[in-house]
């Protein structure tokens, strides 16, 4: 039953968001979120909304797929909604009890809404699109200039990579060790919350035991190939930018100008 | 191509206050004379310490006592680690442990990446690697969707991908199902045979053993025999002594021949048995 999870969402395509490079996915949803949060009036927001639809189309991704990832987050936008539309202080609109509705907390919570979906749809495109490898690859290249302060890029990178390789390996162990707990008459399924914490010892004792056992066997594994940290490694699979991505790096800074300057020019109505 | 001279590795067990508890001696003054492109199998029972010694040959561990030297390079060196590393590659027993990436053709090029090879010859190398082990069309595969034989091969490419003179393979056979063993065992004859590259293999498997080229039986830290598999062979008794299993070929041609029938010593083989029964039966 744990062999059904998937991690990282990625949906295989052949589309010009999927051929990008991993760093420039990884520039424009942080320019995108940046420009979530500083826009103001409707023509930004139907830039936004221009420009994230363009995305999407342009990824061959359905769009089911990314309501997904919607739906986990749907509470958290119920109870911000909810907080900007009581607490909001303005001009009150009606009131009944010690809630007042305001004007501006409608429009502050109609803009919550909004911006976190944008969120999460934006930052879904990126891992629909980039393969975990390729997402560690890129965020390797990305903050080598951070190694210079001391900061262990490479290591860190490694340690996802790994991490991403033996995650279905755990869950396959996890699996068997809980069958092999459960034929000893082990119980996972009944009693209260506290209990069922409690039955997940003699599951979490063996599988950290063993994984243990596992990161020895592969720390070894990697020293007999040269492993030898970062120096002097040279890459199978090296980033390198394309015309594609120099246009792409374009139209996220353009896409951002606009943004800045609606901003200053056509702050109408907010 | 690998010599060891006087080798010896204690394990040293020390309790908290750093005081010696126990000493165990895993290899005890060890000589090992390996010509190139030989395939040499070493059996061995449980601790007789042969997993120990494929450690040293690849410079994992290092020795208390004694000498040893790989491809012209003395072990104990510092520097000499990872040419050390590079030239005796080394296959370990759990195949699901010793792969990195999440790709196969990834995983093959760790090796090649580590020692700096330059990107165009990574790629040359992987194909050719994944060629000589026959895994070629699996490039693409994720290694968690392979055998445990498949996998193995894929372990097996990644260190032929270093150029190695010597592969150590220390027990790959001993989580496989027996047509993932015969495939692996394959594999290792055939770079053997059309690579050249020198071949140890660990194991415990007597069947394993019987095409190489010399065999090497431990017990107990110490090399107690040594000679061509029909030599090794033809010493039932003395290899049950040391807790080994004899194919069962061997043992039926070793009670025939204690029960009069004119059957040769050490036979390996089916076929040869048969050869031999026919032949007795004749005269």
């Amino acid at each position: 039953m744990l062999r059904d999870i998937t991690l990282g969402q990625y949906y295989p395509a052949d589309s010009v968001i999927h051929k990008l490079d991993p760093r420039v996915k990884l520039f424009g949803t942080l320019i995108y979120i940046i420009s979530l949060f500083c826009f103001r009036g409707i023509a930004a927001l139907l830039l936004a909304t221009a420009f994230l639809v363009g995305v999407i189309k342009g990824s061959k991704v359905p769009f089911r797929f990314m309501v997904k990832g919607l739906k986990a987050i749907l509470i958290l936008m119920l109870i911000t909604a909810v907080f900007n539309l009581f607490l909001t202080p303005g001009e009150p609109l009606f009131s009944f009890w010690v809630l007042k509705v305001t004007w501006e907390g409608i429009k502050n919570a109609a803009l919550m809404a909004i911006r976190l979906t944008y969120l999460i749809l934006g930052t879904s495109i990126m891992t629909l699109t980039t393969t975990p490898n390729q997402l560690t690859d890129g965020l390797e290249k990305s903050l080598m200039p951070f190694s210079r302060i001391g900061v262990p890029v490479h290591a860190i990178a490694m340690m996802m990579s790994i991490a991403l390789r033996f995650i279905p390996i755990l869950i396959e162990e996890t699996d068997k060790i809980m069958k092999a707990q459960m034929a000893r008459g082990a119980d996972f399924e009944s009693g209260n919350l506290l209990k069922k914490v409690k039955s997940m010892i003699p599951l979490l004792v063996p599988l950290f035991v063993s994984a243990f056992r596992r990161a020895d066997d592969l720390a070894m594994a990697m020293e007999a190939r040269c492993y030898n940290g970062g120096q002097g490694r040279t890459k199978m699979k090296p980033l390198r930018y394309e015309r594609r991505d120099r246009l792409a790096y374009v139209t996220v800074l353009v896409y951002l100008v606009l943004i800045l300057l609606c901003r200053t020019f056509l702050r109408w109505p907010m | 191509m690998i010599k060891a001279r006087k080798l010896v590795h204690e394990y040293i067990r020390r309790d908290e206050e750093g005081n010696v508890e126990s000493i165990t001696t895993a290899l005890d003054h060890i000589d090992l004379d390996v010509k190139p492109g030989e395939f040499i199998a070493i059996l061995g029972h449980n601790g007789s310490g042969k997993s120990t010694l494929a450690k040293h040959i690849n410079a994992l561990l290092t020795a208390s006592e004694g000498s040893l030297v790989v491809d012209g390079k003395d072990v104990s060196v510092e520097e000499n680690i990872f040419p050390v590393r590079q030239s005796a590659g080394m296959v370990f027993q759990n195949p699901d442990n010793q792969i990195i990436a999440s790709v196969v053709e990834e995983d093959v090029g760790f090796g090649p990446e580590n020692i700096g090879v330059p990107t165009g010859e990574i790629w040359q190398r992987v194909e050719e690697s994944l060629r000589a082990v026959g895994m070629l069309k699996y490039r693409s595969h994720s290694p968690n969707k392979l055998s445990g034989g498949q996998k193995q091969r894929v372990a097996i490419a990644g260190v032929m991908a270093m150029q190695p003179r010597c592969i150590v393979l220390d027990e790959p056979t001993a989580m496989l199902d027996p047509d993932g063993r015969k495939d692996v065992i394959r594999t290792a004859h055939e770079l053997n045979r059309k690579a050249g590259v020198t071949i140890l293999l660990i194991t415990h498997y007597m069947e394993e053993v019987v095409d190489a080229d010399r065999v090497f039986v431990m017990d107990r830290g110490k090399v107690v025999m040594q000679g061509t598999p029909r030599e090794i062979f033809s010493q039932v008794g003395k290899l049950r002594e040391y807790r080994l299993d004899v194919p069962q070929i061997t043992i039926l041609a070793d009670m025939l021949r204690q029960s009069g029938v004119d059957v040769p010593l050490g036979v390996l083989r089916r076929e040869e048995l048969v050869d031999a029964i026919l032949k007795a039966a004749q005269i």
